[in-house]
């Protein structure tokens, strides 16, 4: 029965079949990344401008979500937010898929004491709680774009490294392996072109999980007031900026929260309804 | 109604992913009497298992039973809510699965799960059921019947696990068991003593049988009757002795010419059979922590010796576990050997594959057994045969591509196959793919580790056939690893027997009948022949049996 409407709900375009869900979500997705790139042109006012008598003013003509403790324009932080926010995870969720996934493969196989010592460096990072780290590499150098995009990036390696290698391993003991070995292939021509093709989707879904994990923690860090510095501020930086405002119901707060929801669960939902694609040929 | 299972035009339906329908088993029809053994036979993908598994009232994921009628005792399975179906499965219907390894719970005692069918239906007492299960294991002549329900899974060997299994299904007192291929994974040695455990024990009990094979041969000892099944229809029904004389139908004969013998006419040309191609000298290796003497803890291949004389083949034979594997992994380079000599074409060459030079690795490739993992599923078939060439020969893009055609052609495979990947072919068609990869290299010498044993019969002598052919256009040399004697005599000029590590015997076909070694005729006197009455006329001296056999 489940199986059946599950089925029905699917679309078929170009070899791959899709489900409603996954469009939806990748929609969202798409729509943030726009607002990310073309922010600056579409912000109807400087982010720094105070341009409301009032704060925390509701929403009405010509301020569309209201006004924030200072009284500027929220619509137009919110968007410029978006930039901070998907800009900083996406580079930072890319160095750290990129260096994990390569060291991962690269230990998987060499293997011996090369893959042990990695591991063992690794995990060691592993035990360190991922807040207490971004608190303490702050405090001791300071915030900017470019240490908190590091930052993160530090954090997420171990996790997409272990996840890699526990995939590569098993592609490893393959039988086309030992026949590429056997014919003297290089290691780079090993993980590139033998391992990586048969593990890039559980990589592509990792790599959306853990920008999740790191729009989450800069939002945290921000929220903490160790992210961005104000005037600029991330959707995180918001939602603390403006905490004031939640025994009004103010949009100030709400606002950042939606957008920060919307995007971690699009994604999410992404990965979980990526489209397939359809085997049977003779369709 | 007469008959204890009576199944009226069964139509199966699976769903593609794109949504299609694909009708799987077209408006089959059969009959199984009380105390019956019926045998379904076919290629893989022919639906046997499929029909085996609608006797249950049970379609596998993605499929559905669409029309028909499965009368078994006189319940129509079809029709039957899940619920009344469970409370027939394990009853009055059991089943014997492929792998019985992969079927038992590794974290419970062999006894626990061997009664737990009658604790599931509340049928005795767990008293009882242990009791009827002791009879059964000693009907079954399983080793020590009192202590083995004690044992966990890993403790006994698979053809025991088999024969457990067999308990299994059997403690409720079933009119019908399902044996789903259930030798399919043994030793020849082994399979015996399961299939003569089974006849015994279906025929005391009066238990009627369905099974499910492709080994005509093993179909012949046990069953009454047997089912010719291709493409989702019965293609020939009939008495086992009226399939083996006078078959009827052309699948059904080219199953029996594929037993026929095809002995291999000796080369004429003498010249080419005296270069040595590969020499390797008392070669040991093995597993474990390295000792004192830099041997091995483990020895799986034990000071063997053997000789390839260039466009002559080397077979290899043995039971499971008796090393054949690993010493093609040795000559192969992959796993390096402990000690010994290795010479290739004049060279000595290094124990470890990175060691040796491009051109060396090139001369030697080595065939896989699974296609399924030998070729890389995220590649199209044009890449996979491409790398060799690129990485060998340095062809250009024009170049390579020109080739894989010409290598398609040479395994027989239409050219159009190119853009598919692995997942797309079938089990025979992968093992061509793989073998031309091989090719790509044009190597000197082709090590073939089991290449046909993954393979329907009918598919693997056509294998066969284009091995020698090839061998005939391009002078390679093989050496051929295998369980299955009538593949290692139909394409081997010379054949070594391996038991335990250690190389027993080194015989020629033409003295294929008469071994001298005991274990060789313990082995050779296992393959089960086409003769119905083989198994029941089989004596085998015990002493070799004792000695050799894995009960």
């Amino acid at each position: 029965m489940t199986m059946a409407r599950a089925a029905s709900s699917r679309r078929s375009l170009l070899g791959h079949s899709y489900n409603l869900v996954g469009v939806v979500a990748s929609l969202v997705i798409l729509a943030w990344t726009l607002v990310a790139i073309f922010a600056p042109y579409i912000i109807p006012h400087p982010i720094g401008d105070i341009i409301d008598d009032d704060y925390f003013g509701p929403m009405r003509q010509g301020l569309w979500l209201g006004s924030d403790y200072l009284g500027r324009d929220m619509l137009s932080r919110v968007l410029m937010g978006a930039r901070y926010t998907v800009g900083i995870s996406l580079a930072a969720v890319s160095i750290a898929c990129f260096s994990g996934v390569v060291l991962g493969m690269i230990a998987a196989v060499t293997g011996g004491w090369l893959d042990t010592c990695l591991s063992r460096f690794l995990d060691a990072m592993n035990s360190i709680p991922s807040k207490l780290f971004g608190l303490v590499v702050v405090a001791a150098v300071g915030s900017s774009i470019p240490v908190l995009i590091l930052t993160l990036a530090v954090i997420y390696i171990p996790g997409a490294y272990r996840f890699a290698r526990a995939l590569a391993v098993n592609i490893n003991t393959m039988d086309f392996i030992t026949v590429a070995r056997v014919r003297g292939e290089s290691t780079v021509y090993l993980i590139g072109s033998e391992i990586l093709p048969n593990i890039i989707r559980p990589v592509l879904a990792d790599f959306g999980l853990r920008f999740v994990f790191i729009v989450l923690l800069l939002s945290g860090l921000s929220f903490l007031g160790l992210g961005l510095q104000p005037p600029l501020a991330d959707w995180g930086a918001l939602v603390r900026e403006n905490i004031g405002g939640l025994p009004f119901a103010a949009p100030a707060v709400i606002v950042p929260s939606l957008a920060i929801a919307s995007l971690t669960i699009s994604v999410n939902l992404l990965i979980d309804n990526l489209p397939q694609k359809i085997r049977d040929r003779d369709a | 109604m007469s008959n204890l299972v009576e199944v009226r035009n069964l139509k199966i339906e699976a769903k593609t992913d794109s949504g299609r329908l694909v009708e799987i088993i077209k408006g089959i029809s059969l009959d199984i009497a009380d105390g019956e053994i019926v045998a379904l036979i076919g290629e893989s993908g022919s639906g046997k298992t499929t029909v085996a598994l609608s006797l249950m009232g049970y379609a596998r994921p993605g499929c559905r039973i669409t029309g028909g009628e499965i009368n078994v005792n006189g319940k129509n399975m079809a029709a039957l809510s899940e619920k009344e179906r469970a409370r027939l499965r394990g009853t009055d219907i059991a089943y014997v699965p492929q792998s019985a390894a992969a079927s038992f719970n590794p974290s419970s005692t062999i006894m626990e799960q061997v009664i737990e069918v009658t604790r599931i239906h509340k049928l005795m007492p767990p008293e009882r059921a242990q009791k009827r299960a002791v009879e059964l294991f000693r009907a079954l002549s399983l080793p020590d019947p009192e202590g083995i329900g004690a044992r966990y899974p890993h403790q006994v060997s698979g053809g025991q696990l088999q024969r457990l299994s067999a308990a299994m299904a059997l403690i409720s007192d079933p009119k019908l068991v399902i044996f789903d291929e259930p030798t399919t994974a043994l030793d020849v040695t082994t399979q015996i003593d399961v299939l003569k455990a089974f006849k015994s024990v279906m025929r005391a009990g009066g238990v009627a049988g369905v099974y499910v094979s492709h080994d005509l041969a093993v179909v012949a000892q046990i069953a009454d009757r047997i089912v010719v099944l291709k493409g989702g229809e019965v293609q020939e029904t009939g008495t086992t002795a009226a399939i083996l004389s006078a078959a009827q139908h052309p699948y059904t004969r080219e199953l029996l010419a594929a037993f026929e013998p095809k002995p291999r006419q000796a080369r004429a040309d003498a010249d080419a059979g005296t270069k040595q191609l590969l020499r390797i000298d008392n070669v040991t290796a093995g597993y474990g922590a390295v000792r004192a003497d830099g041997l091995p803890l483990i020895r799986a291949v034990d000071s063997v010796s053997l000789v390839v004389e260039k466009g002559r083949n080397l077979g290899v034979i043995g039971e499971s576990g008796c090393g054949k594997s690993t010493l093609a992994r040795v000559i192969a380079g992959i796993h390096p050997a402990a000690a010994g000599d290795i010479v290739f074409d004049g060279k000595e060459l290094q124990r470890a594959a990175r060691k040796r030079s491009q051109d060396q690795l090139r001369e030697m490739q080595i065939v896989f057994q699974y296609a399924d993992t030998a070729l890389n599923p995220a590649k199209p078939v044009e890449d996979i045969i491409s790398r060799p060439l690129a990485f060998y020969h340095r062809l250009d893009r024009q170049a390579r591509s020109k080739r894989v055609d010409e290598l398609l052609d040479m395994v027989r495979l239409p050219r159009t196959l190119r853009y598919r990947h692995p997942s797309e072919l079938s089990g025979g068609q992968k093992q061509r793919v793989n073998f031309a990869r091989a090719l790509a290299a044009a190597p000197k010498l082709i090590i073939c580790d089991e290449i046909t044993s993954a393979l329907d019969t009918v598919v693997a002598s056509a294998v066969i056939d284009l091995l020698k052919e090839l061998q005939r256009e391009l002078g390679l040399s093989y050496i051929f690893i295998s369980h299955d004697l009538s593949v290692v005599e139909a394409i081997c000029d010379e054949i070594m027997v391996m038991y335990n590590g250690e190389r027993v015997e080194q015989i020629t076909p033409d003295k294929l009948k008469a071994p001298t070694h005991p274990y060789s005729k313990l082995l050779f006197s296992s393959v089960p022949k086409l003769d119905p009455t083989w198994l029941d006329g089989l004596v085998r001296d015990a002493e070799l049996v004792s000695q050799y056999g894995h009960r």
